[in-house]
């Protein structure tokens, strides 16, 4: 669904990427894992046009998308959940998820969305009409995935969904993601919890400092000496 | 009563009635001074809405409004004043010939001086909209300075320093009303449908809102453009109220006492700027008699010119320590507000 091919990003004289491969076929859970810096966020920010390619090419079903600008990406059906959730704090969940929609004018289709939204989180449905900012981390986080469905992604993109949640509410969100998954959307999923991502991942990747040098099935780089090692702690 | 959208309607309109029925009770028995501060109120509440479109609501820091203001009163009044007024204008240098001759009506000078303002605040906009915060209010506050400093070097154009005298006195109580009230509904329309709550998505998180699909970058423009055009109106409402204008009159303070407007009465709430509007320029006013001599019985004191922008700025001060977010925050003074919520139906799936 999403190919990426030698795809290298230059932060001025800093190298970000230098030329990486990744493969994100329809339906899956993959992931890319790797420490702080490794290219991680700029991989995803380069897939939706925020961030500048230096050279490479995007595929997303079969076209060309490479240098295209964000919101024909994203009307395409790539939505990105951005790194620290970036909810809007002074709206109220409502005005949160009728932005995330966005795109669709459609008022029928969009009531449809805001139904499926919540049922998936019946957290925010109650509290609809409260401001976002009053929200708890692991509640921001809901709305911030609940407002990238309401643009109906077929690619979900989530950049460190568990980034300073409780352990908890982090098994709690990823329980999310494989339910959204399995409602036929495909997810790639940046992750600094590299155990938690590869559980539920179907294929992963290892990216250090802007290579990728570890590919796998999740099972597979779970039980990988150097992984374990570098990324999990276990020695 | 019943909750729904006809009555709020019907008391919409009542109340645009009653404020029509007030203005009118004013222009019959008010005397020109009185009549004058509430002209001021119509006109600031058009200035104040266009800077909180651009600065309140979709969080572009502009300090350039003062700017943006000169060109449409320089526009109105080149438009507006008859050839032989022009003719004992310009008495240093004659004016060019293609705006000698020109005289159009009182409406059409303002929608052609709105809409080249916004022009200029398209094209100003363009390059400077690329940077954030305080560089864009730096850079918009140079543009400001720039268009006054060519206005007061355009000697057959604008006059120089000379200024424009003698404007005819066209605002009246229902200009600069009427202005106002077709300001706050554009607002009110603007900030229900789907570009309002992009140029709010863009205030609150720009990284998440281009992330979501929105064009930054047209909705910038977008906003700075209507904001200018609006200002732009302003400015010719003013021009025609003040019968005089010279490039002094559009300096930074200028600029200041509208964002004065907007912070006070709450960024990103369009009734606050209109309270906000008519509060600020009432107690300008009003509070003149602390310019004069006062008797405090232990002391006097002689007049001391300025005394009432310092009591103002305190004032001001008390204001923002205890309202942080200006008179109504983000809140609106709506229907809603007083009648409580509507009953709205969402299609929510029911609660099992």
């Amino acid at each position: 669904m999403l190919k990426i091919e030698g795809l290298t990003v230059n932060y001025g004289g800093i190298k970000a990427l230098k030329g990486i491969d990744m493969d994100v076929p329809e339906g899956k859970i993959i992931t890319l894992v790797g420490a702080n810096g490794a290219g991680k966020s700029t991989t995803l920010r380069s897939v939706v046009g925020l961030t500048k390619i230096t050279s490479g090419k995007i595929y997303y079903q079969g076209q060309n998308i490479t240098g295209k600008n964000t919101v024909d990406i994203v009307r395409s059906g790539i939505v990105l959940v951005p790194e620290g959730r970036r909810i809007f704090p002074n709206l109220t969940v409502y005005e949160n998820l009728v932005l995330g929609g966005y795109c669709e004018k459609n008022k029928k289709i969009f009531d449809e969305r805001l139904e499926h939204v919540c049922t998936v989180f019946p957290r925010l449905k109650e509290r609809l009409k409260q401001k976002a900012g009053t929200f708890s981390g692991g509640e921001q986080q809901m709305l911030a995935l609940g407002r990238a469905l309401m643009a109906n992604p077929k690619l979900l993109m989530l950049d460190e969904p568990s980034l300073g949640l409780a352990p908890l509410i982090v098994k709690n969100i990823f329980e999310i993601i494989q339910t959204i998954n399995k409602s036929g959307v495909t997810v790639l999923l940046i992750e600094q919890n590299a155990k938690a991502a590869l559980e539920i991942a179907d294929y992963g990747y290892v990216l250090e400092t802007g290579n990728i040098v570890l590919k796998g099935s999740g099972v597979e780089l779970l039980s990988n000496e150097n992984v374990r090692k570098a990324y999990l702690g276990i020695a | 009563m019943k909750n729904d959208q006809k009555t709020r309607r019907i008391l919409s309109i009542a109340l645009i009635a009653l404020v029509g029925i007030v203005l009118f009770l004013c222009n019959q028995y008010l005397d020109s001074y009185q009549l004058r501060i509430i002209n001021l109120c119509g006109i600031y509440i058009t200035l104040g809405l266009s800077l909180n479109l651009i600065y309140g609501f979709t969080g572009l820091f502009s300090l350039g409004h003062a700017g943006f203001m000169a060109v449409g009163a320089y526009t109105t009044a080149l438009l507006t004043m008859p050839p032989q007024l022009k003719q004992m204008n310009f008495f240093l240098e004659p004016i060019v010939p293609w705006l000698a001759n020109v005289e159009v009506g009182f409406f059409w000078a303002l929608i052609i001086a709105g809409s080249i303002t916004g022009l200029i605040g398209f094209l100003i906009g363009a390059p400077v909209l690329k940077l954030r915060d305080d560089y864009l209010a730096i850079a918009t506050l140079g543009f400001s300075e720039i268009i006054r400093i060519v206005f007061t070097n355009l000697q057959n154009v604008t006059n120089g320093p000379l200024g424009l005298k003698g404007l005819p006195p066209y605002t009246t109580i229902w200009w600069s009303w009427g202005f106002a009230l077709v300001s706050i509904l554009f607002m009110a329309y603007l900030f229900k449908g789907s570009y309002g709550r992009a140029f709010i998505a863009i205030r609150e998180d720009e990284i998440a809102a281009e992330a979501m699909g929105i064009n930054i970058f047209r909705h910038k423009i977008l906003s700075f453009t209507i904001g200018s055009f609006m200002a732009g109106i302003g400015g010719g409402l003013l021009a025609h109220l003040m019968g005089t204008i010279d490039p002094l009159m559009f300096r930074f303070l200028l600029t200041f006492n509208i964002l004065l407007i907007v912070v006070l009465g709450g960024m990103g709430s369009i009734s606050g700027t209109v309270i906000s509007a008519i509060v600020v320029t009432v107690s300008m006013e009003y509070l003149r008699f602390l310019d004069g001599p006062m008797n405090f019985l232990i002391f006097k004191t002689d007049g001391i010119p300025g005394m009432r922008m310092v009591i103002f700025s305190l004032l001001l001060m008390i204001v923002i320590l205890f309202f942080q977010r200006g008179l109504m925050g983000s809140k609106e003074l709506s229907w809603d507000f007083i009648l409580g919520p509507k009953d709205k139906t969402l299609n929510l799936p029911e609660e099992e």
